[in-house]
């Protein structure tokens, strides 16, 4: 415990602001950066604090619930739902999205 | 100074699998739909929506993976992976990473090399993407998300392949199993099976692994085949002038025959994986899965033993006949019909074997109907129809799945057995070819060949060979 008062605080670099940016597909203005870098730097000193607890044995839980096996019988239930899906297209061709040239 | 090389290669399968719907919602998997049309707010990944998995997908991937020897995660669960592309609308794949269903199996093949196993790391169950269409007059790309939320299974293999031969091999061993199963049809041209190949090559002798590279966009056995050779070549040349190889997705140009990078260091492949956390985990009970062992239809090794001990086939047989499923089915829905084991697997290996040659077809295209076949397979071997006739017959049943009966009878083609009439035309033959008459009367038996081949001829094919043999004889 004594550690943990005196540790420094997780400090977010630039570049590592950047590259989440990247992934999550954000442009953010140095402003905004700044201060993701801070919540993230919290939200690190949270799991920090996290990881003081001794957890070797337990299972980690992906789940609250202990539910298990929810399944569907496989039986076609929906019909043509071309419109609604198209209703949020912001273009549209040819019963498709319209998107910017992509290459796969 | 040439150095000699190793391939090592590994595989990634994507495996479409046969259920009627998505794997999250009810949306049909049907092929060829118009786009967006089987779409739901659950393919589409609107907020809110709650994926629900089709048990029947579970299903499938334990059928495949009892049948490739693998060990079943009975506690197994949904993973996301994270990126960002236009053909996934929820901007995440639902996957598995942490808790495959299958790990641990492996596949005998048989190459040139002889016998060895193919080991299989695992087999995870995941989601398909929609597809991307290139729009021919405008700058841009149309989206159909279909295709979005069709299952898939993936068998990931072990580095286990050292050439081309043993990739198709495995490949082979794969989609026949797979068939057998009924889990999909595996075709390559149309993407329900797909191949990532990841290949890297070390001096022979090295224990270490060289740096490898994964090439995608491969859809048929002889672009594969293509794009190890070319792959391996151009990482030899690489380290022949002491360059790096870099570890990197490639996309096979099958015209080209050359491979291109496709991604590139600034889109790092950073998936952020997490359990998904709108689906709850699966346990898969020991009785669940002797369920599903116990339906196991019969496999190809059983089959083909079981074709020489029932129907006293030869080996030979019944390797051809369930080499393909499309064969082994359609040989056992005619024998049910017309009996006459050996002379149904003849029509198949033979006559069959020749027109999907001659027409560029692959065995499941095979279109006409068992009652069809059985009918022209008891017209020749009763001797109703000449062997001629038959084959002529069997062309139209194979084109056009004919009533060989009905046409037999319309065209007026069953065998003349009429002594009469068969007489009347030895005699005529007889007549009109005196130096083979003569050349048999001097003990060529050879000449009488030819004459049985006139009288024949003059019949149009359909007069019973045995019976003008015997009239030739006589009236000689």
């Amino acid at each position: 415990m004594e550690d943990l008062k005196t540790k420094q605080k997780n400090v977010i670099s630039d570049e590592t602001i950047e590259y989440v940016g990247i992934l999550a597909k954000l442009e953010l203005s140095d402003e905004e950066k700044e201060r993701a870098k801070r919540d993230m730097g919290e939200m690190l000193d949270y799991i920090d604090k996290l990881n003081e607890l001794d957890t070797d044995g337990v299972e980690p839980m992906s789940h609250v619930f202990p539910v298990n096996n929810v399944f569907r019988e496989d039986v076609v239930t929906n019909g043509d739902g071309s419109e609604a899906t198209l209703a949020n297209a912001p273009e549209r061709k040819d019963q498709g999205f319209k998107v910017p040239k992509t290459i796969g | 100074m040439s150095k000699t090389y190793e391939t090592v290669i590994g595989l990634e399968v994507h495996v479409e699998l046969a259920t009627k719907t998505k794997i999250f919602c009810g949306c049909s998997t049907a092929f060829g739909g118009a786009p967006n049309t089987h779409t739901c707010p659950v393919c589409t990944g609107m907020p809110g929506s709650l994926p629900v998995l089709n048990k029947q997908v579970v299903e499938y991937a334990m059928a495949v993976g009892l049948a490739t020897n693998c060990t079943i995660t009975q506690y197994c669960k949904f993973d996301r992976k994270n990126y960002f592309y236009p053909d996934n609308p929820q901007n995440y794949q639902i996957s598995q990473l942490y808790l495959p269903i299958c790990r641990n199996g492996g596949v005998e093949i048989e190459t040139s090399a002889g016998k060895k196993v193919v080991g299989i790391h695992e087999i995870h169950m995941e989601e398909d993407a929609g597809k991307l269409v290139h729009d021919e007059w405008e700058d841009v790309s149309i989206v159909d998300y279909n295709r979005s939320g069709v299952p898939l299974i993936e068998i990931v293999s072990e580095p286990d392949m050292r050439s081309a031969e043993e990739v198709i091999a495995y490949l082979e061993k794969l989609r026949l199993i797979i068939q057998y199963l009924g889990a999909s049809d595996c075709k390559l041209n149309e993407g329900s099976m797909r191949a990532d190949v990841n290949l890297s090559v070390r001096g022979v002798g090295e224990t270490e692994f060289g740096t490898r590279t994964e090439m995608k966009n491969l859809n048929s056995f002889k672009a594969i085949a293509r794009a190890i050779e070319g792959e391996r070549a151009r990482q030899i040349e690489l380290l022949e002038e002491g360059k790096p190889v870099i570890q990197e997705t490639r996309r096979w140009d099958d015209n080209k025959e050359y491979s291109y990078a496709m991604r590139s260091k600034e889109d790092a492949q950073d998936y952020r994986y997490f359990p998904e956390p709108d689906l709850v985990p699966i346990s898969i009970s020991d009785e669940w899965i002797a369920r599903v062992k116990a339906r196991q239809p019969e496999m190809r090794t059983e089959k083909m033993e079981r074709y020489q001990r029932e129907f006293g086939l030869p080996a030979y047989d019944a390797e051809i006949l369930t080499g393909d499923k499309a064969f082994a089915d359609l040989f056992e829905a005619t024998v049910a019909l017309c009996g006459r084991p050996k002379k149904v697997s003849n029509w198949i290996m033979v006559e069959t074997i020749r027109m999907l040659k001659d027409n560029g077809m692959d065995p499941d295209e095979i279109s006409f109907s068992p009652e069809h076949f059985a009918k022209l397979v008891e017209l020749a071997d009763e001797g109703a129809v000449t062997n001629t006739v038959a084959k002529e017959v069997f062309e139209l049943v194979f084109r056009e799945d004919i009533d060989p009966d009905a046409y037999v009878e319309e065209k007026g083609l069953k065998t003349v057995s009429d002594e009469g009439a068969l007489r009347a035309a030895v005699e005529k033959v007889i007549a009109e070819n005196p130096q083979s008459v003569e050349d048999y009367r001097n003990g060529k038996e050879k000449a009488i060949g030819f004459l049985v081949g006139q009288t024949m001829k003059a019949m149009k094919g359909k007069a019973n060979p045995g019976l003008v043999n015997q009239l030739l004889r006589e009236l000689l």
